[in-house]
């Protein structure tokens, strides 16, 4: 955990004043609403189809029981009692009143939570692997730089009112869990031939209407000079950036413009100048953020404890393990991952009461931390393995331990037309729908692992396009329908998805998605040929074929 | 910001003007009565897009009251009865096509 500093405390209690006295403004008249918008979504609240909208940031998908707890207050007290997590490691609710906001926004600046870089054209709430610090083979925590670029660009002057919004992504694990290629910005900390830690830095990578994987700017920036390096970047996009046209707005159409070379050519001419400034990061600077996380006093632990050896008697539980259960770094202990992806759910979404329990699971069996991931998951990242029979049985009585994690029911869906002012299509009944197809786990089991991504517009905040099965909700003469992609995928081998042909209608979504699932079943060499491994060997061609071939 | 009003105003057939009300962000329909309501019933019906214009303008004038009115599509049957004239409108109407989670 992080524990803020007064600086952070104040600007937090600040911000809710300030918001109090805009929102008591603006219900009053004194404000427009020409006035108020922009000032509005700087704090978090969008409007959508039903109501006002807010998102609240979750900086590096790190909770604490206490910080969950009050989303669980939030949601209960405020809105309709229970909250979105969403696939940028934040969590929106849907229903709140903007009489009600200030209110709210005071109650989580208690535990330190905020709503800052959760919209507008700034830098957005920086995310990172939700495995990060606890994951075996780690070059070190990323939190440390994630919170260090959080503290720079929160209410960075020059930075807030870039050509569009910008996302950057962290992540120190060889494995990507934090899609970092599809970021505005992607580091990845590693270590070069000299045993030195810095950061490979990948630039415009992103989806939306124009996706693109994002490429290498610099193989390796060492932690001294990554706010030098970042700003120069940032200089340079704000110069440069299409500020005419909001579809051109973002990096990585400069960058494709450009092209990449030209870009950092621009790019290091500006380190040039700032390297050595005040950005240079004093390594006691480093220090003192990470002296400010703390890490649990971990027992030492036997790796195979006797309750786990008599649990895996239990098929169920077996189930739930081979999904849910990751190695950790420390021996004995392990990372739970909490499906919030129950067959015929919403993804992402969680009741209050599921958000107290698993508050007060995690004070039980994780030293009271829990991470948020980008594929809308929880996790609890120290737990003893000895513990896990009893958390798997806790974590099942609140509709928790559904053993799909990384299985095609792990649906990764934008809240599309039901709730999203932007949307074309609805996107949670397409994903409800194949959870049902998909229920019976051995099936889902037997398929191994699918990601299947879903949005409803081509803003892609499902991320269709790196989904290994991708759908896109479109409107066509004001029908839905929706295109479908396969080969996508957002790890370290990140690639956009190809469609397979025509958009289909809703109701035949899930007809096409178990078309595409059984073509793959008849096609792999190996059960253990995963689907992106198939779709990578045989090409979109028979999947097509077996799909249009009677539509 | 465009105001919604320098927008070319185009529409196809019977329709109304709908927008969030300010301090909750209800879903609410302007009124002959130059009000909102929160039922579809009471929608004032524009058939031309001058007497659309009209309208949004009276609405989108009512800064304190409404945010981001908009003309919508509905569809009026014989016996006078409104019914939303898309899916998007039709689900600002019922709500949600899912069942909430906190009742699920
Ligand atoms: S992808 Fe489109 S429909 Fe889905 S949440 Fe984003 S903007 Fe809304």
């Amino acid at each position: 955990m992080y524990a803020y500093d007064e600086i952070d405390r104040t600007l937090i209690n600040e911000r809710v004043s300030e918001f109090r006295d805009q929102v008591k403004r603006r219900l009053s008249g004194e404000l427009s609403e020409d006035e108020f918008k922009m000032i509005r979504l700087m704090n978090g609240v969008y409007l959508q189809l039903h109501a006002y909208m807010f998102r609240v940031a979750i900086p590096y998908g790190t909770l604490s029981s206490a910080q969950l707890r009050k989303l669980a207050h939030v949601a209960r007290k405020y809105d309709r009692g229970y909250g979105h997590f969403t696939t940028r490691q934040n969590i929106q609710f849907n229903w709140i009143k903007l009489a009600d906001l200030p209110d709210a926004l005071a109650d989580l600046a208690e535990v330190g939570i905020h709503a800052m870089q959760t919209s507008g054209n700034c830098t957005r709430n920086i995310t990172a692997d939700q495995w990060a610090g606890v994951a075996p083979g780690e070059v070190e925590d990323p939190r440390i730089w994630a919170e260090l670029l959080r503290q720079y660009s929160t209410l960075h002057p020059e930075f807030s009112f870039l050509p569009r919004k910008f996302k950057f992504a962290i992540t120190a694990s060889a494995h990507d869990r934090a899609a970092i290629k599809v970021h505005d910005i992607g580091l990845r900390l590693h270590r070069n031939d000299k045993g030195e830690t810095g950061f490979e830095v990948l630039v415009g990578g992103g989806l939306g209407r124009t996706p693109f994987i994002g490429k290498t700017i610099r193989e390796f920036v060492p932690g001294r000079d990554l706010l030098s390096y970042v700003e120069a970047i940032l200089r340079v996009y704000n110069q440069y950036g299409r500020r005419d046209n909001i579809y051109k707005a973002r990096i990585k159409i400069l960058v494709h413009e450009l092209g990449i070379e030209k870009f950092a050519e621009e790019v290091e001419t500006e380190w040039l100048q700032i390297r050595d400034s005040t950005l240079a990061l004093d390594a006691a600077v480093v220090e003192d953020i990470r002296s400010r996380f703390s890490y649990p006093a971990y027992e030492k632990l036997a790796p195979m404890p006797d309750e786990l050896k008599q649990a895996a008697a239990d098929p169920q539980f077996e189930a739930w393990r081979t999904n849910s259960v990751a190695p950790h770094k420390v021996q004995g202990y392990a990372i739970v991952t909490l499906s919030l992806k129950p067959i015929g759910g919403a993804p992402g979404d969680a009741t209050a009461a599921q958000m107290d329990a698993v508050a007060d699971l995690a004070d039980k069996y994780s030293f009271g931390e829990i991470r948020v991931g980008h594929e809308q998951n929880l996790a609890f990242p120290h737990v003893a393995k000895r513990d896990l029979p009893a958390l798997w049985r806790a974590l099942d009585k609140i509709g928790v331990a559904t053993p799909n994690v990384n299985l095609v029911t792990d649906i990764i869906a934008c809240p599309g037309l039901d709730y999203c002012s932007l949307a074309n299509a609805r996107s949670i009944p397409i994903a409800q729908e194949l959870t049902r197809r998909f229920a019976n786990h051995d099936t889902a089991n037997l398929i191994g692992r699918l990601h299947v991504n879903i949005s409803g517009c081509i803003n892609a905040c499902g991320h269709h396009h790196v989904g290994n099965i991708g759908i896109l909700g479109v409107e066509k003469n004001g029908e839905e329908v929706y295109q479908i992609t396969i080969g996508g995928r957002a790890d370290e081998n990140a690639e956009l998805g190809k469609l397979i042909g025509p958009a289909v209608p809703y109701a035949e979504v899930a007809d096409v998605v178990e078309d595409i699932v059984e073509a793959y079943l008849a096609l792999r060499e190996r059960p253990d040929e995963l689907f992106i491994d198939a779709v990578k060997r045989l090409g979109v061609e028979p999947f097509r074929e077996r799909v249009y071939a009677t539509r | 910001m465009t105001s919604p009003l320098q927008q070319k105003i185009k529409i196809t057939g019977p329709s109304v003007v709908t927008a969030n009300r300010t301090w909750d962000g209800v879903v609410i329909w302007r009124t002959n009565a130059k009000d909102w309501s929160t039922d579809l019933a009471d929608a004032a019906i524009v058939r031309t897009a001058d007497a659309a214009r009209a309208l949004l303008g009276e609405s989108v004038a009512d800064d304190l009251g409404a945010v981001g009115a908009y003309i919508a599509p509905v569809e009026v049957d014989e016996s006078g009865a409104i019914k939303p004239g898309n899916l998007r409108e039709q689900i600002r109407v019922d709500g949600v096509t899912i069942e909430l989670p906190a009742h699920a």
